[in-house]
């Protein structure tokens, strides 16, 4: 298989022992379609012997139907993997492939090359020490190489090899190959790409790839594979202060308490001063126990548990961090954010982040631009589509720890979930801590919501009235309001259209500003809760994240969403305020129910059929859940 | 570790013992699935590493089709009791009444009745929400693209539209409820790493992965060991004593072995080195089309 060394079948314990301690690259390559990169790993593994004879023959017959190299064997079928790919003939994912040489074992990242391409670039750049940035010899340097190297320094991938790929298709020219190499660094200069080394190489043929290649011998340089096997690699800086975000805290009996993770970065020696993050407590490591056991010391990259000398409240997201230069703590960050989702990232829109071993909620406070891949400018945006890049101010729910990506990859990243389907839809890098907030502190009243409540004899709360338009959501809450004030309740009713007219009249109705229109409708209410009311709030609300923005905004039992459900084709037929029909004839965008989509609460507190029940007995039925609820009971 | 930089080993160790650990925070009820192979024995050894002093704080389960060798059974006993870790042993019981067997009703009913569905039954029956496989990203094509966190609806489906991305150590273990996953500690090590770590760390195997004369009988060119008197033999066919060994292990019926000098660790990693077919080749299931596995994936065979 893989090594073709006689001591193998000498001697395989001293075999063992020469291969216990290789180093193991993690790389990727990039390139568009039709660089050649599939065929380049095929050639990778094909040299490095990683192919098994029945692979072999698989590969023989595979080449014959879907090969695209006649007679020759289709080294990048060794790669394509699932079956819908191989019919449509492109890979779709990143995949993992493997291989080992006599002196590093190699894992590689394969992105494919077409447009939809940020965010599998950007997964596979997340993990890797080394990019191969292919370029096409007869092409030069063109868009996708520039949006590529973009990628690969945006994500601070340490090493770069450009490997200048077909030269057999140009004669093995020499100019050809300098020209590529000073355009692309002239490039590569502008985006802070310093370190690459330019290979001339044919995949095809094998020319550089694992030796010298007889056509170009005006190449002094190493071949690829030579290069991949001797770059030196600080993939986790030893040199940098010491990070370990607690991943799980180890509690087997009373006398062991240990702080279990992956050190991020540095070096921790037992008795060294640590200081624990958000809370800033600070205590010595006593233990230091490896996957080997007890040891004085461990470095990043390493899986260990650590015991500290004092007792202090550690839970897992807490950051264990040199004392002597320890991470940041902050709750604004100015971030890169890579969207990864077909649902489009929007401001004000809550997401759930990861960070470290960190769960929190954070918010795009405000969008700054977005960054144009190909050109690199920066262009003004209300929103972030898949596989576009842009500049965030994000606010989150608490405290975080966390530092720069420029200084710490690990504690520098995290990912935006979205909180209904639970999906990964975004990655970030963080800039820097926004130092705003630190200045407006939270202001203490001594006169509190259950005073204010108290004082007017009611329990506050708000009703929220979602429907499509006509639903007959601004009847209802008018009826409740009504007899809500009638009962001697303190009320106030907010109703969407009125609050375009004022608050929100600046805001339109994209997906964005609908966003934004409720964040502000869920904070007013919230404030008029604290003063005590009963809050009726009347608005179209057609996303399921922006309900739950306003229900997170209260306490448990204070949000109760009133679904007035009314068919589409109701709606439409009763069409009071005539919109319907401006929006079939296309005067009216972005209107819920034709061209905007209205999603239907899962588990509503109550829900109003309205093709079933009159207004009168709807008010019935939201007055029988108040009841139930006590808000009418504490007058 | 050679002081400064950490070897390939280590390196895999430690990524593995994180994705254990982020699993144990996140997850409400994981399980370790255990087949009694040399990839589950090397997943439990890092497992018992990654959460000393403690015991791993999730049970064990092995889905047993009941036509396993018995060997094995004994050796998954012996182990499981040695450790102190629970084992959860699942059959499929309505399987086992309809009297499904590799022999009458080929290996293709037989794996998704005994071990498909068993397996489904099982993660059902104790509501595990994450289930730990020492599936290998080099096993296969179709892996290479697998998950190490892999999501599956609420039918236990895997759907490629529903994978995640996975981006620095970041996984994304939320769900909804019913939705699980299967979680591949080992993605990124090879059959040799694998090998190479069972020999450094002195891990115990099942002894059918050594050379030792064995019954066996030849079928469509396959050896396939005569482990009991289930095994059902043509007219004067007779059981061959030959000296073989397994490269993989599964339903005895369905596990071909090969002939081999090779009876001691050292020597079947230096037979694994020199030989020139790869892995799955010893297991019958696998003899169908090109994209056999990715449609069992779908289905929610691992």
């Amino acid at each position: 298989m893989a090594h073709k060394s006689a001591l193998i079948a000498a001697d395989i314990e001293g075999y063992l022992k020469a291969h216990q301690y290789k180093s193991l690259l993690r790389f990727m390559t990039c390139g568009s379609v039709d660089d050649g990169k599939s065929t380049l790993i095929g050639r990778l593994l094909y040299e490095s012997k990683m192919i098994f004879e029945d692979q072999l023959s698989a590969l023989e017959a595979d080449s014959r139907k879907f090969g695209t190299q006649g007679d020759h064997l289709d080294l990048a079928l060794l790669v394509d993997g699932l079956a819908a790919e191989r019919e449509q003939g492109i890979t779709i994912d990143v995949a993992y492939r493997f291989f080992s040489t006599e002196r590093r074992k190699f894992i590689v990242a394969d992105t494919p090359g077409h447009e939809q391409y940020t965010r599998n670039m950007a997964t596979a750049a997340s993990a890797v020490d080394l990019a191969i940035i292919l370029i096409d010899a007869r092409k030069g340097v063109l868009t996708q190489t520039r949006r590529h190297s973009y990628i690969v320094s945006l994500l601070r991938i340490p090493k770069v090899i450009l490997a200048v790929n077909k030269m057999d298709a140009v004669g093995f020219s020499r100019e050809t190959f300098d020209a590529i190499v000073a355009d692309y660094r002239a490039f590569a200069e502008r985006i802070g790409l310093a370190d690459v080394v330019a290979i001339p190489i044919s995949a095809l043929r094998g020319d550089n790839v694992t030796e010298g290649s007889p056509n170009m011998p005006w190449y002094n340089g190493r071949a690829l594979m030579e290069q991949l096997e001797s770059v030196v690699i600080d993939g986790h800086p030893r040199s940098r202060p010491f990070r370990m975000s607690v991943q799980w805290v180890n509690r087997p009996d009373q006398d062991f308490r240990g702080f279990a993770g992956m050190i991020a970065s540095g070096v921790v020696n037992n008795g060294d001063r640590i200081r624990v993050l958000p809370s800033g407590k600070e205590s010595r490591v006593g233990r230091v126990l490896t996957p080997n056991g007890d040891r004085d010391s461990a470095i990043a990259g390493q899986s260990v548990t650590l015991t500290l000398e004092h007792e202090i409240d550690i839970s897992r997201g807490d950051l264990l961090s040199s004392a002597e230069s320890p991470a940041g703590v902050a709750d604004q960050l100015q971030a890169t954010v890579i969207w990864m989702h077909e649902e489009p990232m929007l401001p004000g829109r809550p997401y759930g982040m990861k960070i470290g071993a960190s769960n929190v909620v954070a918010t795009i406070t405000s969008l700054k631009y977005k960054v144009n891949v190909n050109t690199l400018e920066h262009v003004a945006a209300r929103k972030l589509d898949l596989n576009e890049i842009g500049i965030c101010n994000i606010g989150l729910d608490r405290q975080i720890p966390f530092d720069a990506y420029a200084e710490n990859r690990e504690t520098g990243s995290f990912i935006l979930i979205d909180r209904l389907t639970n999906d990964t839809v975004g990655a970030g890098l963080i800039q820097f801590a926004l130092r705003r907030a630190d200045n407006i502190h939270w202001q203490s009243v001594d006169v509190n919501k259950s005073a204010r409540a108290a004082m007017k004899g009611q329990k506050p709360c708000v009703l929220w009235f979602t429907g499509i338009s006509g639903a007959g959501k601004s009847t209802l809450s008018n009826l409740v309001d009504k007899r809500l004030a009638a009962a001697g309740k303190h009320t106030y009713l907010l109703d969407g259209d009125n609050v375009r007219h004022g608050l929100n009249k600046d805001l339109g109705f994209t997906d964005a500003d609908r966003v934004e229109n409720i964040r502000r409708a869920g904070e007013v209410a919230r404030l008029m809760v604290d003063a005590g009311l009963i809050v009726l709030v009347s608005f179209i609300s057609p996303f399921r994240s922006e309900r739950r923005m306003a229900r997170d905004l209260l306490a448990k039992g204070e949000f109760i969403e009133v679904f007035v459900d009314t068919p589409l084709a109701v709606a439409e037929a009763r069409d009071n305020k005539g919109l319907y029909k401006k929006a079939r004839r296309g005067e009216l965008e972005h209107f819920t129910g034709i061209d905007s989509p209205y999603e239907a609460p899962e588990h509503p507190e109550i829900r109003i059929d309205t093709t079933a029940t009159t207004p009168d007995q709807a008010v019935e039925l939201i007055f029988a859940k108040l009841s139930e609820a006590g808000i009418l009971n504490t007058g | 570790m050679n002081g400064a930089t950490l070897s390939h080993l280590e390196a895999l160790e430690a990524e593995s013992i994180h994705i254990l650990r982020e699993v144990v925070a996140e997850c409400e009820n994981p399980v370790m699935l255990y087949s009694v192979g040399k990839d589950s024995a090397a997943m439990l050894h890092v497992a018992m590493k990654a959460f000393a002093p403690s015991k791993p704080p999730f049970p064990l389960l092995h889905v047993d089709t009941t036509w396993k060798f018995r060997e094995m059974i004994a050796f998954r006993d012996e182990l499981t009791e040695k450790l102190g870790v629970k084992l959860l042993v699942h059959i499929n019981r309505e399987g086992l009444e309809q009297g499904i067997n590799p022999f009458t009703h080929g290996s293709g009913v037989h794996t998704d009745v005994m071990k498909t569905q068993g397996l489904k039954q099982a993660l059902e029956k104790y509501g595990f929400d994450a289930a730990f496989g020492g599936a290998r990203r080099d096993e296969e094509k179709s892996r290479a693209k697998e998950r190490i966190f892999s999501f599956r609806s609420a039918q236990h489906r895997w759907d490629p539209k529903r994978q995640r991305p996975e981006l620095w150590r970041l996984y994304n273990a939320r769900k909804n409820k019913g939705e699980s996953f299967r979680v591949f500690p080992m993605s990124n090590w090879t059959e040799l790493d694998i090998w190479q770590y069972i020999y450094l760390e002195n891990i115990p195997i099942v002894p059918l992965y050594l050379a030792k004369e064995r019954p066996v009988v030849e079928r469509d060119g396959t050896l396939i060991m005569v482990d009991d008197e289930r095994m059902p033999l043509a007219p004067g066919e007779k059981p061959m004593m030959k000296k073989v060994r397994f490269r993989t292990l599964g339903c005895y019926p369905l596990t071909g072995a090969i002939e081999s000098e090779a009876d001691t660790l050292l020597a079947i990693i230096q037979e694994m080195l020199l030989t020139t077919t790869s892995e799955r080749q010893g297991r019958v299931i696998d003899h169908d089309a090109a994209a056999s596995m990715e449609k069992k994936k779908q289905e929610g065979y691992f």
